[in-house]
Order: structure tokens, then C-alpha cells, then sequence
């Protein structure tokens, strides 16, 4: 007999294979739909917003097509007819009320500047457009003479643009520098810092509930499951109970004259009481407790899987038990390991309320700065940067531990 | 057999266990293993095959008695120090390493050289007759190769004795055949001792040197195949062993080893099982294949009249049920030739036997 298909058998395996297919498809959609709506739409407009800043480019678009068209070489003041064009657009926005927002936008690169543009704004608001577009440049110097600075002009260009690396900048601690290369800004390195601390507080919290999760896991999963059964509520309990009250309840045992203090003055440890809540200590602590059942979930999983035979196969063989365990167990719940570390990791990465509620200033972590600019200095841009930068260091670590590891090992249930 | 006056190679002494505190899984388990021998562990299920082979490996503490081994007791000795290779009934190949790795392992815990190890895991792998398989992983084989190799590795650092619980009830009829004899013939060529569990009876008359036949947490009957097939030592082990017809019956006479006993079909002589007395109810064994239906050629000591009461056509044989007066029913093969008689439901035959071919129990 013939081995391969004929033309017709194959025309309707295909077919048939495309039918299970559409079939398939027609499963996710509603799930796509609500992926793209829910996750992909949001994300890429905040990825968006984190490059594209029109405000600038909305209020003074003819001062800036002047500058360009005047091929101004940023080294010295700008000409007087773009100068003139300004003023009358300054007037213009003064009247409409949103001098304000301008004054806010060049604020943000020249600090300072905020009152020179409305003080400015006032003195050009009762002039006529005729007269500004031909002399209104003087007005300006004469009003204020930090106008006749080039570096006012550099970021009213640099701010015009609508789309702008500055917040990328910015997350990282740097700027542009004034030959238009980019060079560490200067003072504390605020965002870089939190990074790193953000990435050691998950790291730390990581090994912890490894630490803690591991010989449980190993425990539930070997126990009787009468008593597996039992011991799993209280695994999961926590995910029953409300995170705000599980964190309060942290702050209630850490507080200064909080029940840990009180037990270790009592017997004796400590004669004063510890400063632990809103220090770092408190943030680990608290997250430790909060994820380790994403550790244990994964890892219980996979080692109730394991039957027990191998470890007694391994040292019928002779393998001492250590041994045994560290080359024939350990290596049988990789895929719960890094399915756990790599869950607690990424959660505590981004993780927001704990440390927010029991950190204090130095248990702060990224997600705080982010909620910070998004809140209160109503930068959205940069909260939107410093995400975005938050999403590319999960996916590189990602992409790291898929080389070394291997994606396909990860098992969650 | 193991002579008295040497101690033989492996002996348990009255070893018990009991998981629960309160009561005994294994009650008093006695069994001398010589070396070489391949001594089979049968029973019912639960009747506790694979908790004795858990304390001779040592993965279960004995409850009370003692396991030696060439006369030095390992009843504390650590389950990774008494060299003893075991075969599980799920292989527990390690999946994450190769074939020759998983052969290796046990030769790198004990520390020996790499290219001594490269060489006797090649030879074991021509042993099970797989060269080709070495950098293959567990999951890539089937049932039976994956078995084949559990055992190279449980042989490959040469132990003196060899477990294997149910090694073979994973698979199917040919294979397990197959395995059957693969295994035979590694132990005719390495001479290793094997405790074998298995609930497949043929599987143990076939490959055993002899068989211990477990149930209730005791030893039955210990004995070569042939010897537990013909001379049961109880009623448990004549019906556990193949098939077996039982008879009730009253002991009339005892004269030596022989009884004569009444059965519903009439009076005949049996062997006397151990413990019988005069004027006892007893049960009478005997096997199907062992009976015949008058007229016949073949000699016989025993006859009885019962009611036919149906017949199997089975291929090569056929089988007759017939009926006592009081209603026992018994069943015999008769070989498919001209010979097989005719019957018709309710007709009576005689059926006849000799007298060394039935044992009287008491009831
Ligand atoms: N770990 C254990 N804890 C408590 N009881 C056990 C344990 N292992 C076995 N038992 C009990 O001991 C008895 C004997 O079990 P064992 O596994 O030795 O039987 P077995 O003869 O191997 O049966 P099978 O042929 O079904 O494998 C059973 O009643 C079983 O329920
Ligand atoms: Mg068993």
C-alpha cells in the first residue's frame, strides 16, 4: 500500500485540520476580546503616553514652526521675528486663560521659570496682535531678561517636541545635556536607586518564601491527606481574608508598642522597643507572609506528583539521603520552583499596597513613586516612563530565565 | 533447601509490623533464602507482600523480630547501606536523566572511576540487549524497555539480592511474557537472589525456584512450585493455587496417610491433610483436570455418582458440571477428542479419580 496521501486525502486533512482550528478560535474570542480591552489596549496607550507629550506643541505650534523655519542653531537666541511671534502667542493663550498650563510645562525643565511666564503672560495680554508680531520681542526682554537666556529657548524647543525620550530620561536619572547628548542629571538618583531596591526587596522576599514554602510544600505533600487536607486551609487562608486586613494586622503587630515589641521587651530581649513598622524590614516581612502561598501552591503541586519510589529507588541504590534529594528531587520540582519564584518575583515587583501601608519612606518601592506621580504630581508621562520601564526589566528578567531555565519548565498546577 | 546447620543467606525471624500500633500487618513472617534462589512472595491483596519487602529494603522499620542477612541483622541498617537492588512496579526511572545516566547513578554514589563506569554501563546495556538507548530519556520508551532498564539499574552495581515488587503488572499478556523470560535468564546468568511479589500465579509457578504463599500476615506454605501444586499443605493454598474442587465431607477412618472419607456422592480415600481426626467434618480437594468421567482407561482409586448439569465448550478442553445429591457442585475438564462424552441436563455419571490426587481438610 501506498504510504502517502493522495491529493484528495490531503485537500481534507487539511480541510479538516482548518475546521478544528476555526473551532479553537472561536473558543478564545470572547477571552481574546477581553485581553485586548482589558491588558493590551491599556498598555500600549501607556506606553504611548510615556513617549508623546502634545501639550507644548498644542499651545505655541507657531513659535515652534518659526523656530524651525528659521533654522535656529540652539547657540544663541533665537531671532527677533520668532521672538515677535511668540509674544503674540503668549497673549493669545494668556487670554484664553492657559498661559498656566504653558508656564507648568517649561516649569518642569527650568525650574523657576513658572512665574516669569504668567508675569510675562500678564504684561502681553492687553497688546495688540499687530504690534507684538512686529516689536513684541522687546516686550519680552524688557519684561523679564531671562528671555535673552538660550537655555529658556533650548527647552521651549526640546518641550515643543511631541514625541520626547525626556521621561525615559528622567526614570533613569539622566538628561539631556547641553550639546544635546545626555549625561546623569545631577543630585540624588532617585528613580535608579528605587529600581535596584524594588528588584533586592522582591529578590530577598523570593528566597524567603522559597525558604519557608519548600520544606511545607515537601511536608503537605507527603502527609496523610486527611491531615495534607487540614494543614492547606491554613495555606489558604490567607487568600481568604482581605489583604487590607492581613496588612493591618501587621500593623498591629509591628507597631512600636504592637504585640512583638511588648512579647520581646516582656521576656527580656529588648529593653527598648524596635522601630520595625515603615522601615524596609516591615515591607519584607508583611509581603513574605502575603505570597508564600504562591510559592506553596506550585511547589505542593508538582511534589504531590512526585511518587515516593524515586527517592526510594535512589537510595536502594545507595544514594545517602541528601544527596539523593539534592540530584534526584530537587531537580523533579524545578518546574514548581521557578513556576513559584518566578510568581512571587513578578507580584512583588509590582506590588503596591503593602508597602504603601507598612514601609514608611524606606520600605517604598517603584509601584509607590508610580501611584505618586499619578496622583499627586499629576505627571502621568513619567509615572507612565517608570511602568513602562518596570514591564521591560520583568520581561528581560523573563527572558533571561527562559534561557537558562527554560519557559517549558514552569508548572503551576 | 537451607541445611540446619548453616544459617542460610538471608533469613527473616519472626518479623512483625503494624502501621497502626494496634494491629499486626505481618504476624510472625519465618522464610530461609539460600543464595540464588528466586523465591516468590504470593497472596491476596493486603495480605502484607510489599510491607515485608519495604522492611528488607528498609524503607519500613520492623515491628518486632529480626532480618538477617548472611547472618548479620540489618534491622537498623540504613536503607542506602544494605546493597540490596530493588525494581518498583512504576520503574521510578529518574526522568530527568538519560538512560545511561540513570544506569551510572548508582555506580557514581559508590564513587567509581568514569571510564569504569562508561564501560559497565555499556556492557549492562548490551545485557538487556538496548546498546543504541543510552542518551534516550526515560519518557522515550515503552513500557517494556523502560522495565528492562529498571532492572539493569537495580543489578548494575551487582547486589547480592534483588527486590522486585509486582515488576511486571504494569504491562501486557505478551510482554509481560516476554519479561518473564528476560528475567529468568539474566538470573540463570548472574546468579543474583531474588524476593519477587507478584499476584499473577503463573507468573510465579513459571519463574520460581520456590513460593511463598502469603495470606493474613503469615506464610501459608513456602515450597517449590511443583511440590505447592500437587501437596498443598491447606485448604487456603489448594484453592489459592490454580483450581481446585471442595468437597464436604465426614472423616470415617484414618489409617496412616490415608483417610477414608463419606462424601454426598458416596465413601472414597484421600490423603489426610495435617490435624485430621476421626468422625471430623473435613473438605475433600481435588483438582478438574484431575477427575474423569466413566467409562475410562485411566486408573482410579474413587467413585462417585452425581447429576450432570451443564457443559462449557472451552476450545482444547470442554468442561462438565455436575451436581451431588446435596447439592455441591464440581466441575472437571475433559480434553476435547472423540472421547468427550454426551450428557443431557439432570442425566447421572460416575466420576472417578485416584486416591492420591485428593486431600481431606479439616473443615
Ligand atoms: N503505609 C501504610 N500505612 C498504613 N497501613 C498500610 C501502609 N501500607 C500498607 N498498609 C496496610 O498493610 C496491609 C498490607 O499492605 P501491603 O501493601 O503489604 O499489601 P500487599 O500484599 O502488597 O497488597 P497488594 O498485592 O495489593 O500490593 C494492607 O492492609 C494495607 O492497608
Ligand atoms: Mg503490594
Amino acid at each position: 500500500m501506498e504510504n502517502s496521501l493522495s491529493r484528495e486525502d490531503g485537500r481534507n486533512a487539511r480541510r479538516e485540520l482548518n475546521r478544528r482550528r476555526i473551532a479553537a478560535f472561536a473558543l478564545v474570542i470572547p477571552l481574546l476580546v477581553f485581553i485586548f480591552f482589558a491588558f493590551v489596549a491599556p498598555i500600549a496607550t501607556i506606553l504611548y503616553r510615556s513617549v508623546y507629550n502634545p501639550v507644548v506643541s498644542d499651545l505655541i505650534p507657531e513659535t515652534l514652526a518659526a523656530l524651525d523655519a528659521a533654522e535656529w542653531d540652539r547657540a544663541d537666541v533665537p531671532p527677533d521675528d520668532v521672538l515677535n511671534v511668540f509674544s503674540a502667542e503668549l497673549s493669545l493663550l494668556a487670554q484664553e486663560r492657559l498661559s498656566g498650563r504653558l508656564a507648568e510645562e517649561i516649569n518642569r525643565a527650568i525650574p523657576g521659570m513658572s512665574s516669569v511666564v504668567r508675569s510675562t503672560s500678564r504684561a502681553v495680554r492687553r497688546m495688540e496682535q499687530d504690534t507684538l508680531l512686529s516689536e513684541g520681542g522687546q516686550t519680552l526682554l524688557d519684561a523679564n531678561d531671562r528671555w535673552g537666556d538660550v537655555a529658556v529657548w533650548r527647552a521651549l524647543q526640546d518641550a515643543g517636541a511631541p514625541y520626547t525620550e525626556d521621561y525615559y530620561l528622567t526614570a533613569l536619572d539622566l538628561q539631556r545635556a547641553e550639546d544635546g547628548g545626555i549625561e546623569a542629571r545631577d543630585g540624588a538618583r532617585i528613580y535608579v536607586t528605587l529600581y535596584t531596591k524594588t528588584l533586592r526587596i522582591a529578590l530577598i522576599i523570593t528566597i524567603l518564601t522559597l525558604i519557608l514554602g519548600y520544606p511545607l510544600a515537601y511536608f503537605l505533600a507527603n502527609a496523610p491527606s486527611k491531615s495534607a487536607n487540614m494543614l492547606m486551609v491554613f495555606v489558604l487562608l490567607p487568600f481568604w481574608t482581605s489583604l487590607l486586613v492581613r496588612t493591618t494586622a501587621w500593623i498591629a503587630l509591628l507597631q512600636t508598642n504592637g504585640v512583638v515589641n511588648s512579647f520581646l521587651m516582656s521576656i527580656g530581649v529588648i529593653n527598648e522597643p524596635m522601630e520595625i513598622l515603615y522601615t524596609q524590614t516591615a515591607t519584607i516581612l508583611a509581603m513574605t507572609h502575603i505570597l508564600l502561598p504562591f510559592m506553596i501552591l506550585p511547589l505542593y503541586s508538582v511534589m504531590k506528583g512526585i511518587d515516593p519510589s524515586y527517592l526510594r529507588a535512589a537510595m536502594s541504590m545507595g544514594g545517602r539521603p541528601i544527596p539523593a534529594f539534592v540530584r534526584i528531587y530537587l531537580p523533579m520540582t524545578l518546574p514548581g520552583l521557578s513556576a513559584g519564584a518566578l510568581l512571587v518575583f513578578i507580584i512583588s515587583v509590582g506590588y503596591y499596597i503593602t508597602p504603601a501601608l507598612v514601609g514608611g519612606t524606606d520600605g517604598q518601592m517603584i509601584s509607590n513613586i508610580i501611584a505618586f506621580h499619578m496622583r499627586e504630581s499629576n505627571n502621568w508621562e513619567l509615572a507612565a516612563a517608570l511602568g513602562s520601564l518596570l514591564l521591560a526589566i520583568i520581561l528581560l528578567l523573563y527572558w533571561v530565565y527562559d534561557r537558562f531555565v527554560g519557559a517549558g519548565n514552569i508548572k503551576l498546577g | 533447601m537451607p541445611s540446619e546447620a548453616e544459617h542460610a543467606f538471608l533469613q527473616f525471624d519472626q518479623v512483625k509490623k503494624s502501621y497502626d500500633q494496634k494491629t499486626l500487618v505481618v504476624k510472625g513472617f519465618d522464610l530461609d533464602v539460600d543464595r540464588g534462589e528466586f523465591i516468590t512472595l504470593l497472596g491476596p491483596s493486603g495480605s502484607g507482600k510489599s510491607t515485608v519487602l519495604m522492611m528488607l529494603a528498609g524503607f519500613e522499620g520492623v515491628t518486632s523480630g529480626d532480618i538477617r542477612v548472611e547472618n548479620k541483622s540489618i534491622t537498623r541498617t540504613a536503607p542506602y547501606k544494605r546493597n540490596i537492588g530493588m525494581v518498583f512496579q512504576n520503574y521510578a526511572l529518574f526522568p530527568h536523566m538519560t538512560i545511561a545516566e540513570n544506569l551510572a547513578y548508582p555506580l557514581q554514589v559508590r564513587k567509581m572511576a568514569k571510564p569504569d563506569v562508561k564501560d559497565r554501563v555499556n556492557e549492562y546495556l548490551r545485557l538487556i540487549e538496548m546498546p543504541e538507548f543510552g542518551g534516550r530519556y526515560p519518557g522515550q520508551l515503552s513500557g517494556g524497555q523502560r522495565q528492562r532498564v529498571a532492572l539493569a539499574r537495580a543489578l548494575i552495581f551487582e547486589p547480592s539480592l534483588i527486590l522486585m515488587d509486582e515488576p511486571l503488572g504494569a504491562l501486557d499478556k505478551k510482554l509481560r511474557e516476554q519479561m518473564q523470560y528476560e528475567i529468568t535468564r539474566l538470573h540463570e546468568q548472574l546468579g543474583f537472589t531474588v524476593i519477587y511479589v507478584t499476584h499473577d500465579q503463573t507468573e510465579a509457578l513459571s519463574m520460581s525456584s520456590r513460593i511463598a504463599v502469603f495470606n493474613d500476615g503469615v506464610v501459608q506454605q513456602c515450597a517449590a512450585p511443583a511440590e505447592l501444586y500437587e501437596r498443598p499443605k491447606n485448604a487456603f493454598v489448594a484453592d489459592f493455587i490454580g483450581e481446585n474442587n471442595f468437597i464436604p465431607g465426614t472423616v470415617s477412618a484414618i489409617d496412616g496417610a490415608e483417610a477414608k472419607v463419606a462424601i454426598p456422592g458416596g465413601e472414597i480415600i484421600a490423603v489426610a491433610g495435617d490435624g485430621l481426626v476421626v468422625g471430623q467434618k473435613c473438605v475433600v480437594s481435588v483438582r478438574p483436570e484431575k477427575l474423569f468421567i466413566q467409562p475410562t482407561s485411566h486408573a482410579y482409586d474413587n467413585e462417585v455418582t452425581a447429576a450432570h448439569v451443564t457443559h462449557h465448550y472451552v476450545g482444547d478442553f470442554i468442561r462438565y458440571y455436575f451436581r451431588f445429591a446435596d447439592g455441591t457442585e464440581i466441575n472437571l475438564k475433559v480434553l476435547n477428542d472423540l472421547a468427550a462424552p454426551n450428557f443431557s441436563a439432570g442425566q447421572e455419571g460416575k466420576l472417578a479419580w485416584l486416591k492420591k490426587d485428593c486431600i481431606a481438610f479439616p473443615a
